[in-house]
């Protein structure tokens, strides 16, 4: 599975998708990209007349490119079922800058653990500088949904 | 050791992944960790884990989906740990 059938994996639809590009996964973590567009719907509201991405849409940046794309890769040669994803089950999370609208980013993951159907997962993202944005831990369960 | 000593070290492994104390302090055979001490299936794994490291066992996949109750948990510890001698 390459890297682009993984982001086409992803069970997101196109205002909710967080992942622009993976650079690079393997399996003990995960390095991929994000540009939050200035037409984002929240920046009206969060926060008036102050656009500042919120902190729980870096928490799914994260855990889209850091956690999810990384349980597809894992799960490649045991799954052929479209209806298999993660669900973040919990998370901590420190935030220590800021993300304005246009800005990239770029969120790495390294594996903690893989048991039992649970992927747990240091994060960070980090801008354009370099500079560190948010960091810490997350963690997703496997889940089958029945065919309807 | 006993299925007394077990079912202690288990509920303080559990403490931290509960907020049931009545539940917890009451801890039994009969304890079911979904439906008494309201533990979700993520939650589970971290005990499952941590069980592994206090008991050092290794726990497989179909141990773990066995493990839902106190009772079904002691017997597995119990012959993982009586397999090992």
């Amino acid at each position: 599975m390459n890297l682009q059938e993984i982001i086409k994996k992803l069970p997101y639809g196109k205002d909710f998708l967080f992942v622009d590009e993976l650079l690079q996964i393997d399996k003990n973590g995960a390095i991929g990209t994000y540009t939050y567009k200035d037409s984002l719907s929240f920046y009206e509201s969060h926060f008036k007349n102050e656009p500042i991405t919120p902190a729980v849409i870096l928490t799914e940046t994260m855990a889209q490119i850091g956690l999810v794309c990384l349980g597809l890769f894992l799960l490649k040669d045991e799954l052929n079922n479209e209806k298999t994803s993660l669900v973040m089950t919990s998370n901590s999370i420190d935030f220590l800058k800021p993300v304005y609208p246009s800005e990239k980013v770029w969120v790495t993951s390294e594996k903690i653990y893989f048991r039992f159907n649970k992927l747990s997962c240091k994060v960070k993202m980090e801008n354009i500088l370099g500079e560190v944005i948010c960091k810490g831990t997350i963690s997703g369960m496997l889940i089958s949904n029945p065919d309807e | 050791m006993n299925k007394n000593e077990i079912i202690s070290a288990l509920k303080t492994i559990i403490q931290p992944y509960s907020e049931e104390t009545l539940a917890l302090e009451n801890i039994d055979e009969n304890t079911d960790f979904i439906a008494d001490l309201k533990i979700n299936s993520a939650n589970l794994v971290d005990i499952v884990l941590d069980i592994e490291e206090e008991f050092k066992i290794e726990i497989d996949n179909d141990s773990m989906a066995k493990m839902l109750t106190v009772k079904a948990t002691v017997e597995i510890i119990d012959s993982k740990l009586n397999a090992g001698k």
